[in-house]
């Protein structure tokens, strides 16, 4: 039986993963991908909320707002890689830290 | 030729301008610009004055008016001239000595440094004291007193490298000063009742009753001040005697023909505005003047100081006559005594310029040098001495008179004073005088030195004395003065106003002791018969002058006046001649006997030490306490001012740096210190700011867990 719970314990995972990729990944690219991973499982919530609580479809909207959105970060974030690799010759985020006080 | 008369005081103006500018590059050095604008008023003062005697008038008025501050429709003041008989009089009298005066300058400053300097002074006097003479309204004629005290003052003090002149110079303007500012009470207080100045609306004013009473007795005695300054009347008069510290034509000019009259011709010019009770202090300080200032001339020895104090005692006569409501005697002796105290003055510069001294002790015998200035001396003190036939005679006696029927009138047996004073005194002018010429003419020469190297003047200085002394003669007064200087018309209306009281209960007062100056305010209209009748004032307006005539008591007065007058001026001519000439007494052992006298006499009754120990140490001790006030309260509280503010500053500076900076600083620092704590969480690691981020969320979920 398909139960909100088991949607909720699968997001978790899901976020857990994607917030772990984001916190030990030195490589920009790879936190990019942990980031993906953090906005899929909140689409997840969204969505299963939505089906099981809400008689509209006012999560699913939001999520497909939210693969927009995160399509466009990715070109803007791969884009602001591509800058820094042509700068420093390295992806690496701890490289980037010229504003450091 | 009247229609011009504005122009009289302008040519001297002129000539003063021109002077004082280029005078030195002027050919002469320009004296003789002076004397021609001055020869010039002199031509159209008798061309005036012809007109005025033609016309005969006792009445004659030309009076032009000029609005001269105007504001609105409404006049403030104006400006023009009045030229009635007796400002044509004075026209003549000040043109004619001050041609004269300016004729005799050529000869007498020959050859001072400052020559062309002196005549621009004599023409801006001459300017002022012109428009003195013409002045409508009271804000003119103290304008032009101004000017005239000013003018004096410039030339006493022309030889100013003497100390002894410049100080005279000083001491007549600063004494002047204090009779002007009485004066300049009395006007503030006309303009602030009557709300006018000119002349006509005063009186005008007066007799509507807008200023009455105590006030105007005030604003009179307030003018009156101002002729006591000017017209050197006791206690004022210490200044004249020092001004003969001035070059000898300034003396004969301003201080004994034309600018001390001029106190005498306001107090004739102002005559229906004084009260009964300000002619009564006029009369008092003329007798108290004529009286002292005689007695002081009687123990000189510098033939200008006689004549000084002789000027002082004659205007105290002419100031008396016009307070005993001698209005036409006053005016008469201010006339005939210009004539002939210029021709003394005068004839004093001769001497002077011939023998180079002014003590009459070195003197004597002159008159074999100095033909020409005995004669005309003598004839002038004739004049002054009241002998008949000279002019002195004429109008002493006018002012004996009025003096006598004034005593006689009055119920106060007291006001007899006046004629019995004037009377002694008169024989004190003609002992003193006749003591003058002795000494310096007659006898033997005392200073051989001196003697031998006088010589006559030249032509230019003894006409002018034979032209003042050829006008020392009666018959040239004598018959129209009388009738064309009348007192003033509304002087009886102005009396009836004034009065509260009916004409026939005026006469009551007048009788009672209570009430002695009442018979001064109108002298003339004292007729008991005709007060009783109740007739109205104005018929006694109509005929002011009639009255003397017909009057018992007043040709009564007129005669014993005349013939006392006449033996006394023979007394003291005689005395003179005794003590003096003969030698029957002599005049060293009673000086001796009486030394006290002599002393306090030649002292001139000590005024000077009197001023000095009170007027002038009293405000040397006022200012010296002043300064005292000024140096430990005033700059005592300016000093702690400063000190408070210096140690209020430095509490401040205090607070500024302290709390303020500190404050200032305060915050600057904490910035500075948490800044560089915060700086450390910016480590730019993103895996720190995720932590941080997870950890967050991890304790708001905790928290919201339990």
């Amino acid at each position: 039986m398909m139960t909100l719970e088991k949607f909720l314990v699968i997001s978790a995972a899901l976020f857990c993963c994607g917030l772990y990729t984001v916190m030990t990944r030195r490589n920009g690219v790879a936190v990019l991908m942990g980031v993906e991973l953090i906005l899929n499982s909140a689409n997840i919530n969204f969505v299963a909320f939505s089906h099981f609580l809400s008689r509209v479809m006012g999560g699913q909207i939001f999520a497909v707002f939210v693969i927009v959105l995160a399509a466009a970060e990715a070109a803007v974030a791969l884009a602001i890689f591509l800058r820094l690799f042509a700068t420093t010759g390295t992806v690496e985020v701890d490289t980037a830290d010229q504003l450091r006080g | 030729m009247i229609r011009y008369a504005y122009l009289i005081p302008f040519l001297p103006l002129a000539s003063f301008f021109i002077n004082i500018a280029v005078g030195k590059r002027l050919p002469r050095k320009g004296d003789w610009l002076s004397l021609a604008t001055i020869a010039a008023g002199l031509l159209m003062s008798i061309g005036i004055f012809y007109e005025v005697f033609r016309a005969y008038d006792p009445n004659f008025r030309y009076h032009v008016v000029f609005p001269w501050l105007t504001i609105g429709d409404r006049a403030l003041f104006n400006v023009g001239i009045l030229i009635d008989n007796v400002t044509a009089v004075m026209l003549l009298v000040v043109t004619i000595v001050s041609t004269l005066v300016h004729l005799f300058s050529i000869g007498y400053m020959h050859g001072d440094p400052r020559y062309n300097r002196f005549f621009a002074y004599l023409s801006i006097f001459s300017f002022s004291m012109l428009g003195l003479v013409l002045a409508e309204s009271f804000l003119f004629i103290y304008i032009f007193w101004e000017l005239v005290g000013l003018s004096s003052y410039l030339l006493i003090g022309f030889w100013f490298e003497k100390k002894s002149a410049s100080d005279a110079g000083k001491k007549a303007f600063i004494v002047n000063r204090v009779g002007d500012f009485g004066f300049l009470i009395g006007i503030l207080i006309i303009y602030a009742t009557c709300g006018v100045l000119g002349y006509d609306q005063v009186f005008l004013a007066i007799g509507e009753g807008k200023l009455a009473g105590t006030l105007l007795t005030l604003a009179g005695i307030g003018v009156f001040c101002g002729a006591v300054g000017k017209s050197a009347q006791f206690p004022l008069h210490v200044w004249l005697p020092d001004a003969m510290e001035g070059p000898t034509p300034v003396s004969a000019l301003i201080h004994a023909a034309t600018m001390v009259a001029a106190g005498v011709y306001l107090v004739g010019r102002v005559y229906p505005m004084f009260t009964p009770d300000a002619f009564l202090f006029i009369a008092y300080f003329g007798l108290i003047t004529l009286f002292i200032t005689a007695s002081i001339a009687l123990a000189q020895n510098d033939i200008k100081k006689v004549l000084a104090y002789s000027t002082c005692s004659q205007l105290g006569y002419m100031i008396m006559g016009l307070g005993v409501g001698g209005y036409t005697a006053g005016l008469a002796h201010l006339t005939t005594h210009a004539a002939f105290k210029a021709c003394l003055f005068l004839g004093s510069g001769s001497v002077i310029h011939a023998v180079h001294s002014q003590d009459i002790q070195e003197m004597g015998g002159l008159r074999k040098k100095l033909p020409i200035t005995f004669v005309t001396f003598l004839i002038a003190t004739l004049a002054i001495a009241g002998v008949p036939g000279f002019s002195g005679f004429y109008s002493k006696d006018m002012i004996l008179a009025a003096a006598l029927e004034f005593g006689m009138r009055s119920a106060n047996p007291l006001h007899m004073i006046f004629f019995l004073v004037a009377l002694f005194t008169a024989g004190l002018t003609a002992f003193y005088m006749f003591r003058l010429v002795i000494l310096t003419f007659f006898g033997t020469p005392r200073d051989h030195h001196k003697y031998d190297h006088a010589h006559e003047s030249p032509a230019n200085m003894w006409v002018p004395l034979v032209v003042l002394a050829g006008l020392s003669f009666s018959f040239w007064y004598s018959g129209w003065f009388g009738t064309l200087v009348q007192k003033p018309k509304s002087m009886a209306n102005l009396a009836a106003v004034s009065a509260p009281a009916p004409p026939a209960h005026a006469m009551e007062q007048a009788a009672a002791p209570e009430a002695p100056a009442a018979p001064a305010a109108a002298p003339h209209d004292a007729a008991p018969a005709e007060g009783a009748h109740g007739a109205p004032p104005a018929a006694h307006a109509e005929s002011p002058g009639a009255a003397s005539h017909d009057d018992p008591v007043a040709q009564q007065a007129h005669t014993y006046a005349m013939y006392s007058s006449v033996g006394v001026g023979t007394l003291g001519i005689f005395l003179a001649f005794v003590v003096y000439s003969f030698g029957w007494i002599n005049p060293a052992r009673v000086a001796d006997r009486l030394k006290p006298l002599h002393s306090f006499l030649q002292n001139k009754w000590y005024f000077d030490e009197l001023y000095e120990a009170t007027v002038i140490n009293g405000s040397k001790a006022f200012s010296r306490g002043c300064a005292w006030f000024d140096n430990t309260v005033v700059d005592g509280l300016v000093n702690l001012s400063a000190q408070l503010g210096v140690f209020l500053s430095f509490l401040v500076g205090k607070f500024d740096n302290g709390v303020v900076d500190g404050a200032v600083n305060g915050v600057a620092d904490a910035a500075i210190g948490s800044g560089s704590v915060l700086r450390r969480l910016q480590t730019g690691k993103l895996y720190h700011y995720v932590f941080v981020l997870a950890g967050g969320a991890l304790l708001i979920f905790l928290i919201k867990a339990f």
